[in-house]
């Protein structure tokens, strides 16, 4: 166990490694920030200023190594666009913002989810169980970014029932947030869905039953109880499908999260601010993914000997 | 099955025969997803100048904002409505489906290729040749793509080719992940061993004894991905950075749309749907296909 630990945790550091530099290399190669900075009329002399200010001037592995240094105190300098505020600072702004979007988009996505996947289970082979599955493939199949356009058109603009777009009380996250929510409802109910089947057929729920429970009892407390362990693997993809989801969306809702800062951030060249939301992004991805490994592991003792999951 | 007849299946009426073997026809075979995915995207894309009422790109500025025919307003000649430069919707989304077509099977083929001969060279050469490639794989997928596609299109002129290379870039991990975990216990068979006695050089047995055998694997998980790779194409194209407007592709329409949601519903409604009934058939295209090559696959 130990052994593995160490192994995936120096894979990745490498991972994160190998991220810096293809951030690093990118941006450099986007254009000169030196464009962006100085006014159009600049002179040479002026240009090397702005350089010697900014540290354009060192050599590439010297900006690369004083970038690691600074990133690793979470520190990307200061904006280039918004003068006067730093990278982090905006990055900071941004972060609570769409983690609550993502977080209330997960909410909304378990709470269709797990109902649609036990009923589904219980009645396997149903009409039921069917219409289960269409409302799940149904939300993997929209576009997060046209549902969120067509709720507005439906609850906002001939409803009126709640707000077009913008961050303000409960009633804002609840339209991105179900938008976002469904498209990964499939995967959370594909998951209960076979968890339960599995539950279902085991000994100790026969014997609930047997015993006389009630029949609602046996499903949703104790099959379902023992069923909700193996959706624990599925955050680390579900963390990757809802960046690209919350990028779209904050910029359908107005929503001021990472999403509305990468993309001001990209159009302006303000290669502080990307660099900083890459490398952040990247590092909760591996994070979140190195967490689910060992977890995993620790649980299912098969994948420490056979060198990961593949 | 002795007893198959029961005396339900004996009282039919012949018209219940028919009924009966259309319904196991459609739960047996794909076809509805079949005549949506023909109907809605390959006719669509293959003969675009042949059925589009009108130009994709010219509008006619007198038919500007036409509701679709059949509401208030509408017009037989823009079936489905025009938008505010007057550009017939219909005629924008037959050439958007071409658009995503293209797109797709192209990011798909170079994604496939490129993540399948990575897969290959880190299972059956193993070494340092798998780590670095399944380091790669790593960073590959723990960038967040969407950003960097972003940067990308700022760096590469937007168009088609930087769109299927963006989408490609986001791909291709999937495949080597996939090809290698199976090349590894592909390699140990006797048929391999067989081949190497027998005198094969490597490739040849990556190529003619080995990849025959992942080939399965790599169309499923292909037609898997077709429907994600339209919505990706379609929210990039979406965000500004896949198709260029005014060039037709469905993601632009709706962002096109997204500002006159309040007064023109269909600018952006419409093409939505094109993207949802293309996506939901080809998905369920790509489980039956699954289920029906290899169920063993049902992991990907």
């Amino acid at each position: 166990m130990q052994r593995y630990i160490i192994i995936r945790l120096f894979q990745a550091v490498l991972a994160l490694i190998g991220v810096s530099i293809i951030v690093f290399t990118l941006v450099r190669i986007t254009g000169s920030p030196l464009d962006v900075l100085a006014p159009a009329d600049a002179t040479e002399e002026d240009l090397r200023r702005v350089a010697a200010l900014w540290g354009f001037d060192k050599p590439l592995w010297e900006q690369y190594i004083l970038f690691v240094g600074n990133a690793l105190q979470l520190d990307f300098g200061p904006s280039i666009k918004f003068q006067g505020q730093s990278a982090m600072g905006l990055i900071g702004d941004a972060i609570p913002n769409s983690l609550q979007l993502a977080g209330f988009a997960m909410f909304v996505s378990v709470l269709m989810a797990v109902p649609i996947g036990v009923v589904s289970a219980v009645k396997k082979g149903t009409p039921i169980d069917m219409i289960g599955k269409i409302i799940a493939l149904l939300g993997q199949s929209l576009p997060p970014f046209w549902l969120g356009i067509v709720l507005i058109w439906i609850f906002s603009v001939n409803l009126g029932w709640l707000p077009v777009s913008g961050k303000g009380g409960f009633t804002h996250i609840i339209l991105p947030g179900v938008a976002l929510g469904w498209f990964s409802v499939a995967a959370f109910m594909r998951l209960t869905r076979s968890a339960m089947l599995n539950v279902l057929d085991s000994e100790y729920v026969k014997f609930a039953r047997i015993k006389g429970t009630a029949e609602w009892k046996v499903i949703w407390k104790h099959a379902l109880k023992n069923a909700a362990i193996p959706p624990l693997t599925l955050f680390g993809i579900i963390a990757g499908i809802m960046v690209t989801g919350v990028v779209t969306l904050e910029t359908v809702f107005a929503w001021p999260g990472i999403g509305q800062l990468a993309l001001t951030s990209v159009n302006a060249r303000d290669y502080s601010v990307v660099q900083g939301l890459v490398i952040l992004i990247s590092a909760m991805f591996i994070t979140i993914n190195l967490i689910v490994d060992i977890l995993y592991a620790y649980i299912d003792p098969r994948v420490r000997y056979g060198g990961g999951r593949g | 099955m002795a007893v198959a007849t029961s005396p339900a299946a004996v009282a039919r009426v012949p018209g219940a025969r028919v009924v009966g073997w259309a319904w196991t026809i459609l739960r047996r075979y794909p076809v509805i997803p079949v005549a949506v995915l023909l109907i809605v995207l390959v006719i669509p894309a293959l003969f675009a100048e042949l059925i589009t009422p009108h130009d994709p790109i010219d509008g006619n500025l007198r038919a500007r904002l036409l509701p679709p025919a059949w509401t208030d307003g509408g017009d037989w000649s823009y079936p489905l409505g025009s938008d505010r430069q007057g550009r017939d919707i219909l005629s924008r989304m037959i050439f958007g489906a071409r658009t995503a077509a293209l797109v797709s099977l192209a990011a798909l083929a170079v994604g496939g290729i490129i993540g399948s001969v990575l897969g290959l060279v880190a299972g059956y050469f193993g070494s340092w040749w798998d780590h670095v490639i399944m380091r790669l794989v790593d960073i590959n997928l723990s960038l967040p793509l969407i950003l960097l596609a972003l940067v990308l299109v700022v760096l590469f002129e937007p168009g088609t080719a930087t769109t299927v290379a963006v989408v490609a870039l986001l791909l291709w991990s999937r495949y080597a992940r996939q090809v290698r975990a199976e090349v590894l216990t592909l390699k140990e068979m006797d048929f391999v061993a067989r081949a190497r006695v027998a005198g094969a050089s490597n490739l040849r047995i990556i190529f003619r004894h080995i990849l025959p055998n992942v080939f399965n694997t790599i169309i499923v998980l292909a037609t898997l991905q077709v429907g994600n790779v339209i919505l990706l194409e379609a929210s990039l194209s979406f965000l500004g950075a896949g198709i260029p407007p005014p060039n037709p592709a469905w993601g632009v329409m709706v962002a096109e749309g997204r500002d006159f949601i309040v007064t023109s519903w269909w600018l952006s409604v419409i093409p939505g749907l094109a993207i949802m009934f293309t996506v939901l058939s080809m998905n369920l295209l790509g489980d039956w296909l699954r289920d029906y090559l290899d169920p063993k696959l049902r992991q990907l």
